[in-house]
């Protein structure tokens, strides 16, 4: 067990209110991101000295961290921009953790927004992807379509049905009605994900995450400093990385990506395992993701998430509850931020409603994917 | 290119349905399709086919010295999957389509189309081989099932 393990820890989170926000800009989103982070940790937004933030897609700043830090009145010793789609909240607590450890700063916070559910009305220059080239001439354009390759796959190996996915769908909008702080608040049958049309096939609209305006922050500091803050301390346990491929042309499998290795970098480094886990926030960009999420996480077998995600196992109140805020598919997709602030709020134990509240959760594990299914981050998070 | 046609209204880069002919390090792959001959990167240096999308380099052994050299053209479905929906309008009349990953024989994997039957006949393992589609500035490598 690495030393590092339970020394740092989230000590405040903020969510502003999902869904549309005409009225905000990407900016101005993360700022209220920020200051309720702060609010929540009772610190001064003089006393934070370091800062992390995902670079912008489509408002690509020079040094957006830097940018942001003088917004929300920070003047940091550390800050930059990181760069793994949907593994970098994630990664921001781990860099966060890694950034205090090297003495280069003492309060760090880690924040994300997008706005895109409504137009930003100064948008900037987009980012490439950089595989559209060898891509697009082809008619092929969006992420939908790299993870329906990933389903077609899986479903081809192991006999996985679109019923099957369809059941992370509606497991997914049971939490988000028990959620205030969600964009879709109406129950899903898997009927009406069969009936919802095909986008990219094998993948119907409700196997799709949501378009959406909003943003969270978290603060991270050494457990020393966080015994003087109001919040209890939820410990950064385990942390891992992988980033098997660089596109969907140079994968060798994407039925097992680098969730596999990633998990297991986190568990080591926390000296747990699946069955210590008493909930899960799997990144849900599509429900294809989820799925080959828990098996890599090894809460099943490779080719068994089909029947293991049944029965309720993976509601609140089931053996492993998988996204209890409602997931980028039927909360909001904020490239998985609320993701770890859920993990924190589940494992406050006060913090979220008491119909979604995991009971006694002592340990969670969470989950970023990013890029063409070619990154990944994996967070454990503890309380004692 | 202006910066309205560089993006959607949200701001992302806007699609588009032609090859990036000028990109320097792919010259040669365009300059050959023309001549209907489908060719790959290899290293000189230590026998590696490229992946795509091309580059300067052996990813394996960092050598320079590599050329564009001609492939059997056979290949096999990795994965496929079928549009409902157009991202660009020259798509618009073509849904549903195909796009499915086609492994080379010699290792490379391209994105691309396989054509001549219905997109619901694909399947994976699928033995393919290439068929070029010209066009006025530009011919496409596709795939049709072999034999
Ligand atoms: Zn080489």
């Amino acid at each position: 067990m690495s030393n590092l393990s339970g020394k740092y820890a989230v000590v405040g989170v903020g969510e502003t209110q999902v869904g549309k926000r005409p009225e905000a800009t990407t900016n101005s989103l993360h700022v209220e991101a920020i200051r309720l982070c702060l609010e929540d940790a009772g610190v001064d937004a003089s006393q934070v000295d370091g800062l992390l933030t995902n670079q912008p897609l489509t408002d690509a700043h020079r040094s957006y961290a830097v940018r942001l830090a003088h917004m929300a009145g920070i003047d940091p010793n550390y800050a930059t921009d990181l760069a793994l789609g949907g593994a970098t909240p994630i990664a921001m607590i781990q860099n966060a953790v890694m950034a205090i450890e090297a003495g280069m700063a003492n309060y760090v916070v880690c924040v994300h927004a997008r706005k895109r559910a409504t137009p930003d009305p100064t948008p900037g220059y987009p980012i490439r992807s950089g595989d559209e080239h060898w891509e697009q001439p082809w008619g092929h354009f969006s992420a939908v379509a790299n993870h329906a390759f990933a389903a077609t796959r899986h479903m081809h190996e192991f006999g996985t049905t679109s019923e099957d996915l369809g059941q992370i769908a509606v497991s997914t909008r049971k939490h988000a009605c028990l959620n205030k702080n969600a964009t879709m608040q109406k129950p899903m049958t898997i009927e009406d994900h069969q009936n919802s049309r095909l986008i990219v096939e094998p993948l119907h609209l409700f196997d799709c995450s949501l378009e959406s305006d909003g943003g969270a922050a978290l603060l991270v500091t050494s457990m020393e400093r966080a015994r003087d803050l109001p919040r209890k301390p939820v410990q950064v346990l385990g942390m891992g990385q992988h980033h098997p491929h660089s596109s969907v042309m140079d994968a060798p499998t994407l039925t097992t990506l680098g969730s596999r290795r990633s998990s297991e970098a986190a568990y080591r480094m926390a000296g747990l395992g699946p069955k210590d886990m008493d909930f899960a926030q799997f990144y849900d960009c599509f429900t294809i993701t989820t799925l080959i999420t828990i098996e890599d996480y090894g809460f099943c077998g490779k080719g068994e998430g089909k029947d293991f995600i049944k029965d309720g196992r993976i509601e609140v109140g089931g053996e492993i509850p998988v996204n209890t805020h409602g997931g980028l598919l039927s909360q909001a997709h904020l490239e998985g931020i609320m993701h770890v602030t859920e993990g924190v709020k589940q494992l406050r134990g006060d913090a979220v409603e008491p119909e979604r509240q995991v009971q006694g959760a002592k340990a969670g594990v969470i989950s970023g994917h990013g890029g063409s299914l070619c990154m990944h981050a994996s967070l454990v998070l503890g309380v004692q | 290119m202006s910066k309205s046609e560089a993006h959607d209204k949200r701001g992302r880069a806007a699609p588009r349905n032609e090859p990036f002919l000028a990109e320097v390090e792919a010259q040669p792959f365009w300059d050959n399709l023309k001549e209907h001959k489908l060719t790959v990167q290899q290293c000189n240096a230590c026998g590696t086919y490229f992946n795509f999308p091309p580059q300067a380099m052996c990813a394996k052994c960092l050598s320079s010295d590599n050329e564009w050299v001609p492939v059997s053209g056979k290949g096999t479905v990795y994965s496929f999957v079928t549009y409902h929906r157009a991202w660009h309008p020259a798509y618009q009349d073509q849904i549903p389509y195909n796009v499915s990953l086609v492994d080379l024989d010699e290792g490379p994997r391209l994105v691309s189309n396989v054509i001549d039957i219905p997109p619901e006949d694909v399947q994976v393992g699928m033995a393919v081989e290439v068929v070029f589609e010209d066009h006025e500035n530009y011919t496409l490598p596709k795939f049709k099932p072999s034999g």
